[in-house]
């Protein structure tokens, strides 16, 4: 009897420890729903929206018109992060000053760093301007393992966008050939794209340009721009009278005629050189959603480039 | 000596004997042995020739990797250096330059930090003038070193220690394990932390928006440590109403804190509980409101008749942050609000030898505006009871302007009133200048939030 007793007593244990444990642990990431991906910027959204599908829910915490070295990690963020089965990130330190404690804060163990779902899309794009040699802060606010403003240059945009398709295939081995159709048809139209924005920007090959941030060294390799300057003195310190000065002396003897400038960064110092050399200032998005129209990843670059032909044609 | 000569002539015989085997066999007209050293022969320039390839090819890679500048053709996401896979038939026939691939995929990162922690030194140097008597300061030190150490520790925890090294010793701030692989959203914190009581205690000096600590939290809450302790922090997100963020925080610590908790038994722990509620109000509008409660033992019936362990210290705090920050103009504008409420109950031996419980209140309001990239303008209210004493209470204001020629250093100038209360009837007033340089070295850390 009383081992019946026991047994009875065990069983009840069992079932409500089970039920405990069902209530803990619900059961996520049926093959049916769709993955929850959250990125660090909206160009990394737009790309694994464009692999994802409509088997994917996209968010992205930085926006396209924000600075996304200075996002405040607010809380609002955390309820999404806590989630998401993939967070994908721009890496090589642009996010140091925001994501490290959105991530830890989270308490989702999917996407802590080296996890499953932890994605840096640094490791699969070509980085520009890593340092070599001594690195110090006398040179402002580098970043240590490359130039991290690398999404920029549409042949990243197709590395990262393989990644992410190999990602998501991980994910969801039954989407698999889903992911790999998108990434194809993904690969055509932006090669295609691509064409279209080379012949656009081939009459302007090698012109000069200044640039206020260190934002655009893959977009001018790829479209063949020549960066000779910045309005920073060093990357992340504001322009100073005397860095100034010598910049529109050097503008004025290269014949540089365009500053392009990221659209969170004041116009002042950059109106007041365009006045002295007779330059025009270019607000050029660096990232999708910086402007209402600039939609997607292609969108960028048709913006971007339809800025800069005008102004070419205008100071030429 | 005859044998000596006949062994001599003997050697001399076999070593002329071996000398002429040997120029025999070379002078010998083999054919397939002269064929065998024309294929080494040309084997080894063919080697000599792949090897100068290499050595081309390395160097033409090491230039690139100087301009960091590279063509686009690559055959997949993760192609190293060709030199990396040094395939016989890959280096003898010297790649066009478009195959000459460097390292430029994935950044420095793999190599960069190994497995050292993040490390940074955060100096702070503080200066003050003026006249104060109840709470004078020195003229000039160098506040505070601190040492910031964190890393991952596996797949399951990170770490975070901060050291600071003061005028008077080393104390380890906080060092504590957070395992953010839980299950059910749980975080866990194991080690020695600021208490999550309000917003001000949770704050490094260096990450303040003012030089001091708000009266309140030096007549309150333990002065500029604070509530910080050895114990066990658990939080979770809860279940919120539509665009609001709940989170709930429950602490054990050991409870020794400042002049705030002391534990004379090993049962005396403290603990601290706090409620967070977040939302935004729209894009770059936020609020944060927050209740927080603390209890643990006092140090008020050490030496006394009574019983030390019945002495204890109740506080509740409340707090409120409006934040603004156009997301376009981040770096140039931004303004913060914040209050904060503190109530103390703490038991004590009146006078009279009577067990007593006195009650205090305190508070402060500030305010910050970022009037562009470099300029910070602040300033603080501040009014606070004695947690000892009832009837003293101190008021005050300061004006505060923060310049900043980086991210990375920083120089503030505070002016500071105090009305400051000696006695239930007679105050002392302060007015002191006070002025400061922060300045951070190495790992570039998160801006608190």
């Amino acid at each position: 009897m009383s081992l019946l007793m026991t047994k009875t007593h065990l069983t009840a244990i069992a079932s409500s420890l089970a039920l405990v444990f069902a209530l803990l642990f619900p059961v996520t990431g049926s093959a049916d729903s769709k993955i929850r991906v959250m990125t660090a910027t909206t160009d990394l959204a737009s790309l694994a929206q464009e692999i994802g599908g409509d088997k994917v829910d996209v968010e992205s915490v930085a926006r396209g018109y924000q600075d996304p070295h200075f996002v405040d990690p607010k809380p609002s963020f955390l309820l999404k992060l806590s989630k998401a089965e993939l967070l994908i990130v721009v890496g090589l330190e642009l996010e140091i000053g925001w994501l490290p404690p959105l991530i830890t804060q989270s308490s989702n163990p999917r996407i802590q760093v080296g996890a499953p779902g932890y994605f840096d899309a640094s490791r699969f794009a070509k980085i520009l301007e890593i340092p070599t040699g001594q690195v110090t802060r006398a040179e402002g606010d580098v970043h240590p393992l490359g130039n991290p403003h690398y999404w920029l240059d549409p042949d990243n945009g197709l590395r990262i966008a393989k990644g992410i398709q190999n990602k998501l295939s991980e994910m969801r081995p039954n989407d698999a050939a889903y992911f790999a159709q998108r990434y194809e048809s993904f690969e055509q139209r932006l090669k295609q794209a691509d064409q279209q924005w080379q012949t656009q920007m081939k009459p302007y090959a090698g012109r000069k340009v200044v640039t206020y941030h260190r934002s655009w060294p893959n977009f001018s390799e790829h479209f063949g721009l020549n960066v000779v300057g910045y309005v920073e003195p060093r990357p992340g310190i504001p322009p100073s009278p005397q860095h100034t000065v010598e910049l529109i002396g050097q503008m004025k003897r290269d014949g540089v005629k365009i500053i392009m400038v990221e659209p969170y960064f004041d116009l002042k110092t950059p109106n007041s050189i365009a006045r002295e050399t007779g330059a025009q200032v270019v607000v050029l998005m660096p990232s999708v959603g910086g402007e209402k129209e600039i939609t997607d990843y292609f969108k960028l670059f048709d913006y971007d480039i339809a800025k800069l032909k005008k102004a070419f044609d205008e100071t030429h | 000596m005859k044998r000596f000569a006949v062994l001599f002539s003997l050697l001399l015989f076999s070593s002329i004997a071996h000398a002429q085997d040997a120029s025999s066999v070379a002078g010998k007209p083999n054919e397939s042995a002269a064929n065998t050293e024309d294929a080494r022969m040309k084997a080894l320039e063919e080697q000599v020739r792949s090897l100068a390839g290499e050595v081309a090819l390395l160097h033409k890679e090491l230039k690139e990797l100087r301009e960091t500048r590279s063509p686009a053709e690559i055959s997949g996401p993760e192609v190293l250096l060709a030199s990396a896979h040094p395939e016989p038939g890959m280096v003898s026939s010297p790649p066009a330059p478009q195959a000459a691939q460097t390292q430029t995929f994935g950044g420095a990162s793999g190599n960069a930090k190994l497995l050292n922690p993040d490390i940074s030194l955060i100096g702070d140097f503080i200066g003050t003038a003026g006249r104060n008597t109840v709470s004078p300061s020195r003229s000039l030190e160098l506040h505070e070193s601190e040492i910031g150490v964190q890393a991952i520790i596996d797949p399951y925890a990170r770490a975070d220690a901060f050291i600071s090294f003061g005028e008077t010793g080393v104390n380890v701030e906080e060092g504590y394990v957070t395992f953010t692989s839980l299950p059910a959203g749980l975080l866990l914190k194991v080690g020695k932390m600021r208490a999550a009581f309000g917003k001000v205690n949770t704050i490094h000096n260096h990450a303040l928006p003012f030089i001091d600590r708000p009266l309140a939290t030096n007549n309150l809450v333990g002065g500029e440590d604070g509530i910080d302790d050895a114990g066990i922090s658990l939080s979770r997100f809860l279940p919120a109403p539509k665009d609001w963020f709940l989170e709930g925080t429950a602490q054990v610590f050991r409870g020794d804190s400042a002049d705030v908790f002391q534990a004379s038994r090993r049962q005396d722990v403290s603990a601290v509980g706090h409620l967070r509620a977040y939302r935004d109000l729209s894009e770059s509008t936020n609020l944060d409101l927050g209740v927080s409660y603390a209890r643990g033992h006092n140090n008020a019936g050490v030496g006394t008749a009574f019983i030390p362990s019945n002495f204890l210290t109740n506080l509740y705090g409340g707090d409120a942050t409006l934040r603004w920050k156009p997301l376009r103009r981040a770096i140039y504008h931004s303004f913060l609000f914040r209050t904060e409420l503190f109530w103390s109950a703490r038991d004590q031996v009146s006078t009279a030898s009577l067990f007593q419980t006195q009650h205090a209140f305190g508070m402060y309001s500030s305010a910050e505006y970022r009037v562009n990239r470099r300029w910070t303008v602040g300033g603080r209210f501040d009014r606070s009871g004695h947690a000892t004493d009832s009837r003293l209470t101190d008021s005050g204001f300061s004006g505060i302007l923060t310049y900043w020629p980086s991210e990375f250093s920083q120089i503030r100038g505070q002016y500071r009133f105090g009305h400051l209360a000696t006695s239930p009837t007679d105050f002392s007033n302060a007015n002191e200048f006070l002025f400061q340089f922060l300045f951070v070295m190495g790992a570039h850390g998160a801006h608190p939030f």
